[in-house]
C-alpha cells in the first residue's frame, strides 16, 4: 500500500509541473499586453513600459516563470494587475465559496445518486427501475441553469424560505452561509446526480450477473443481503471514477450557477479576469483549479485501492 | 429414506419447457451424477434444487429434502437451509469468489450467515475447514484474497465455503470442467473423500462421461429436459438401453479412422530452439526489467502430411508457441521456418498462405455483422489476383460441401448457425486457400462430446482427401490420441516427451507424461463390463 501511494504521489507531483508549464506558457502566447490594455488605447509606450517593469513583464519568460511557481510553493499568487491586491487574497475570499458549494453539491449528489441508483438496479424492467431511470433521464437533459431558476421561483420567490441569491458569508456563521448555498448546490446537485444513479445502477447490474453474486445466494445470503455486502463494494469502482471527475466538474464549472445565484465564487473570478487580460490572477486560478483536480484524482486513486485489494499487489 | 428426491419435476421459463418430469433421488453418502450434453437441462436441475431460479421460472412437481418439500418453502426458510443444508460448487473457480473479500471472509460468512458465534471462533473453524481441503494455514491464511491463487485452489476454496456447515447435500456443477486434468484428479479424489467423511449425498453435474464412470454411483442421464435413462453405474454402463445413451458413450470414446501417415516426407515446419519471453511489470522505477520466459528453446519439425499433437497443461507456453508459430509475436531467439521461409513480418504470401488456424471459440471467433461468404473469402487478401465472380462462388460452394454444409449457407449470417456449425464454417475458412498445414488450437474443447465426434471424422477425412498436416493442440489427452500420429509434452515452456502417439500414451518415458496420463480420466471398458456382469449373471 505504502508503495502504491508513493508512486501515486509521484505522478502527482509530475503532473502538476506539466500543468504549471502549460498553463504558463499558453497564457504567454495569448495576445493582448496587460499593460497596453490597462492604460487604454492612447498610452505613451514610455508610460506603458514604467507599467510593464513595475508588473514585472520586462525580464524574461523563464525567470517569470520561476518566479511565479517559487511564490506560489510560499502561498504567494502575485499580485492582481487591475486590482493591484494580493491574488492570494482574492482567492482566498472565493474558494471559500466555490470549495464549499462543490463538497455540498456533491454530497447531495451521491445521497440521492446512491439510493436511486441502488433501488432501481435491484427493480431492474419494473415499474420503479423505469420511474427512477425516466427521472435521471430528465436530470441529464435539462440545464442546471434552468433547475436555478425554477428553484429561485418556487423557494425564494413564492415560498420565501431563501434568499434569491448572494452569498450570507462565513462571518455570519456557518448556518446562514450553508443556507445561502442550498439552492445553488442543489441546482448543482441535480443533473450530476441523475449522471451517478445511472452509472451506479448499471456498475451494479453488472456485478450481479457475476457469478459470486450467485456463489453468495448459495451461502444462504438474501438478496438484499448479498447486494449490500458483495454487490456494493464491486460496483464503487466505476462510480468512484464518475464522483471524481463530477467533483472536479463542479469546482471549475460552477460559474454558470455561480452567475444566477450572484456567488463571489471562483468560476466568476476567472470570467472576470479573463475580460479584463488579468493574467496573473487567470493562471493563478487555472493552476490552483489543476491542482484540486489533480489532487482528487490522487484520493480516488487511494480510494480503488482501499476497494480493490488486487490493486496493490498488481504495483 | 433417501436424502434428496425430486418427483416429477418439470420446469419452464416463460413460454419455454426446460425440464420435463425429471425424477431421481439421492440416499446420503451417494454420489449421483447427472450428465447429458449442453441444454439438456443438468444446470438447472441443479439450480431447481437451490430454488435458484430466474424469477420467471414455473415448477411443478416435488423436491423434498428428507421431508421437507423445498418448493413450498419461503424464501426466509430456504434462505435458512441453502449454505447450511445444501451446499454448492460452481464451474468457474476463477470467478466464483468475490475478489474484494479475502478467503477467510468467505468462508466465515457461510459459517455465521447460519449459526450464531463470536468472530475468532467462527475463523478457527474456516481454518480448520480450509486446512481439511488442502489449503494449511501457513502457505494460504485467512488472509489471503482469491486473486492469489491458483484455479484449482480458488476451487478448494468453493468447496470449504459449501461444506463449511456440513450440508447433508452437496451439489457440484462441472466443479472441474474449468481444471488442469492433474488438478481435476486432484478435486475429484478430495469430493470423494469428504462424501465419505461427512456422509453427504452428492449431486455432480458434468458432461464428463471418464469422469462420472469414475465417481458416480448412480448415473441420470438427460437429454433436453428429459431424463432418458439412470441406474447403478455399473449396471447402467453395462446394459445401456436408450439410444442416446449409448450414442453418447460411443461419441466419449469415439476413435477416427485416420489415414496411414507416410513416411520420409520433407519438413514443412521446423522450430528451432524458440524462446518467446514476456515482460513482467516493473517493480522498481529504474530496475532492470525482469521477464518470463514462456517458451524455452523449443524445437521440433512437422512433415508434409504429418499430424502433430501437443499437449500441455494451461501455462505451459503451448498458446504462445502457437501464436509464434503463427508469426502473431516475435521470438526473443531461435528460428521458425514455414515453408521455406522464416515466420515474420517480411514472410512472403506465397509462404504464409500454407498455414491457417481454427480456434477453439466458434462463438466468439466470426465477425457477427460478416455473412459466411465474406468470413470465408478472407484469407483471400495474402493473393494477389483473388478469384472473382463465378470460379469464386465455385469454391466457396467446394468449400463449405467439403466441410459438410450446403452452398446457400454462403448467404447466412454466423448466428443462423449451431456450435458445431460454426466449427464447421472455421475450418472451411481455414481449407479456402489449400493450406498444407492447419493449427488446431483447442479446436473441439468448446464442443458436445457427439459434435465433438463428427468434428473429429471430418478432420480425418480431410486430412485424407488433401493430404493436410495439422498441429492439433489440445489439453484432453483422448483426442490427441485418436487424432494424431505424433505427440508433443509440453511443461514450463519445454517439450518434455516427444513421439509416436501410441507410444507415447503406452510407455510414457518422462515422470510428467505418466502423470498426466495417470491424472486422465478414462472411460471404463464396456466389452469389458458387460462380459463381466454377464460372467456374474451366469455364476449366480
Amino acid at each position: 500500500m505504502l508503495r502504491y501511494t508513493l508512486k501515486r504521489a509521484l505522478s502527482l507531483g509530475l503532473s502538476l509541473v506539466v500543468a504549471s508549464l502549460v498553463i504558463f506558457f499558453v497564457i504567454e502566447v495569448v495576445p493582448g499586453d496587460p499593460a497596453s490594455f490597462m492604460l487604454g488605447l492612447n498610452a505613451q509606450p514610455d508610460t506603458i513600459a514604467a507599467l510593464r517593469s513595475e508588473l514585472g513583464l520586462d525580464v524574461s519568460k523563464l525567470e517569470r516563470y520561476l518566479a511565479w511557481v517559487g511564490g506560489m510553493l510560499q502561498g504567494d499568487f502575485g499580485t492582481s494587475y487591475t486590482y493591484r491586491t494580493p491574488v492570494t487574497e482574492m482567492i482566498g475570499d472565493r474558494i471559500w465559496v466555490s470549495l464549499p458549494l462543490a463538497l455540498y453539491a456533491l454530497t447531495l449528489s451521491t445521497l440521492i445518486a446512491f439510493p436511486a441508483g441502488v433501488y432501481a438496479a435491484s427493480r431492474r424492467g419494473k415499474p420503479g427501475d423505469m420511474a427512477v431511470m425516466g427521472a435521471t433521464q430528465l436530470g441529464i437533459a435539462v440545464p442546471n441553469f434552468w433547475f436555478a431558476m425554477m428553484l429561485v421561483l418556487i423557494f425564494a420567490i413564492n415560498l420565501r424560505w431563501f434568499s434569491a441569491g448572494g452569498f450570507a458569508g462565513w462571518d455570519k456563521g456557518a448556518a446562514a452561509a450553508m443556507k445561502s448555498l442550498t439552492l445553488p448546490a442543489i441546482a448543482l446537485a441535480l443533473p450530476q446526480s441523475a449522471i451517478l444513479a445511472r452509472v451506479m445502477r448499471s456498475a451494479l447490474l453488472d456485478v450481479l450477473g457475476e457469478d459470486f453474486m450467485r456463489t453468495a445466494r448459495a451461502k444462504g445470503l438474501t438478496r438484499r443481503q448479498a447486494l449490500m455486502r458483495h454487490g456494493l463494494r464491486n460496483a464503487m469502482i466505476p462510480v468512484l471514477t464518475i464522483i471524481g471527475m463530477q467533483f472536479s466538474f463542479l469546482l471549475a464549472g460552477a460559474i454558470i450557477i455561480e452567475q444566477v445565484f450572484f456567488l463571489p465564487g471562483l468560476g466568476r473570478l476567472i470570467f472576470q479576469s479573463i475580460s479584463a487580460r488579468d493574467l496573473i490572477v487567470v493562471e493563478s486560478v487555472v493552476m490552483l483549479l489543476v491542482f484540486l483536480v489533480i489532487l482528487v484524482t490522487f484520493l480516488v486513486d487511494l480510494a480503488y485501492a482501499a476497494v480493490d485489494p488486487r490493486l496493490k499487489s498488481r504495483t | 429414506m433417501s436424502l434428496l428426491s425430486v418427483q416429477n419435476l418439470s420446469l419452464s421459463i416463460g413460454p419455454v419447457p426446460i425440464l420435463k418430469d425429471v425424477t431421481f433421488s439421492i440416499a446420503p453418502g451417494e454420489i449421483v451424477a447427472v450428465t447429458g450434453e449442453s441444454g439438456s437441462g443438468k444446470s438447472m436441475t441443479a439450480l431447481a434444487v437451490m430454488q435458484l431460479l430466474p424469477d420467471s421460472a414455473q415448477t411443478t412437481g416435488h423436491i423434498m429434502l428428507r421431508d421437507e418439500e423445498l418448493t413450498a418453502q419461503s424464501e426466509k426458510s430456504l434462505c435458512a437451509m441453502r449454505g447450511n443444508c445444501i451446499g454448492m460448487v460452481f464451474q468457474e473457480p476463477m470467478t466464483a469468489l468475490n475478489p474484494l473479500h479475502t478467503i477467510g471472509q468467505q468462508v466465515v460468512e457461510t459459517i455465521r450467515m447460519h449459526a450464531v458465534m463470536p468472530k475468532a471462533e467462527a475463523e478457527a473453524e474456516a481454518a480448520a475447514m480450509l486446512t481439511r481441503v488442502g489449503l494449511p494455514q501457513d502457505r494460504f491464511p485467512l488472509s489471503r484474497y482469491p486473486h492469489e491463487l491458483s484455479g484449482g485452489q480458488r476451487q478448494r476454496v468453493v468447496i470449504a465455503m459449501a461444506i463449511a456447515r456440513r450440508p447433508r447435500l452437496l451439489i457440484a456443477d462441472e466443479p472441474t470442467t474449468a481444471l488442469d486434468v492433474t488438478t481435476q484428479a486432484k478435486i475429484l479424489d478430495l469430493l470423494k473423500d469428504l462424501v465419505a467423511e461427512y456422509d453427504m449425498g452428492l449431486l455432480m453435474i458434468t458432461h464428463d462421461l471418464a469422469v462420472v464412470a469414475d465417481m458416480a454411483d448412480r448415473i441420470v442421464v438427460m437429454r433436453k429436459g428429459e431424463v432418458v435413462e439412470q441406474g447403478d453405474t455399473h449396471h447402467l454402463l453395462a446394459n445401456m438401453k436408450h439410444p442416446y445413451t449409448k450414442a453418447l458413450f460411443e461419441a466419449s470414446g469415439h476413435q477416427v479412422d485416420l489415414p496411414n501417415a507416410e513416411d520420409g516426407n520433407a519438413a514443412i515446419l521446423s522450430v528451432r530452439n524458440a524462446v518467446r519471453d514476456y515482460a513482467l511489470p516493473r517493480t522498481k522505477l529504474f530496475a532492470p526489467r525482469a521477464y518470463h520466459r514462456a517458451v524455452k528453446g523449443v524445437s521440433f519439425d512437422i512433415h508434409h502430411g504429418e499430424r502433430v499433437g501437443l499437449v500441455g497443461e494451461s501455462g505451459c507456453g503451448k498458446s504462445t508457441l502457437t501464436r509464434a508459430i503463427l508469426g502473431l509475436e516475435p521470438l526473443q531467439d531461435g528460428s521458425i521456418t514455414a515453408f521455406g521461409a522464416p515466420v515474420g513480418p517480411d514472410m512472403p504470401a506465397a509462404s504464409r498462405i500454407k498455414t491457417q488456424v481454427v480456434f477453439q471459440d466458434p462463438y466468439s471467433s466470426f465477425n457477427p455483422r460478416h455473412r459466411v461468404a465474406r468470413i470465408l473469402t478472407e484469407p483471400f487478401h495474402l493473393v494477389d489476383t483473388p478469384p472473382k465472380g463465378e470460379a469464386l462462388t465455385q469454391i466457396i460452394s467446394d468449400v463449405l460441401t467439403d466441410v459438410g454444409l450446403q452452398p446457400p449457407d454462403a448467404q447466412k449470417y454466423i448466428h443462423e448457425f449451431s456450435g458445431g456449425q460454426r466449427q464447421r464454417i472455421a475450418i472451411a475458412r481455414a481449407l479456402i486457400t489449400k493450406p498444407e498445414l492447419i493449427i488446431f488450437d483447442e479446436a473441439v474443447s468448446a464442443l458436445d462430446v457427439s459434435i465433438r465426434a463428427q468434428i473429429l471424422d471430418l478432420i480425418a477425412a480431410l486430412s485424407r482427401r488433401h493430404n493436410l498436416a495439422y498441429l492439433f493442440i489440445s489439453h484432453d489427452l483422448s483426442v490427441v490420441r485418436s487424432v494424431t500420429d505424433r505427440v508433443l509434452v509440453m511443461q514450463n515452456g519445454e517439450i518434455v516427451e516427444q513421439g509416436e502417439t501410441e507410444t507415447v500414451f503406452t510407455s510414457p518415458k518422462h515422470p510428467y507424461t505418466q502423470t498426466l496420463i495417470n491424472a486422465a480420466p478414462l472411460l471404463p471398458d464396456l466389452a469389458a463390463l458387460t462380459s463381466q456382469t454377464e460372467t456374474s449373471h451366469d455364476s449366480a
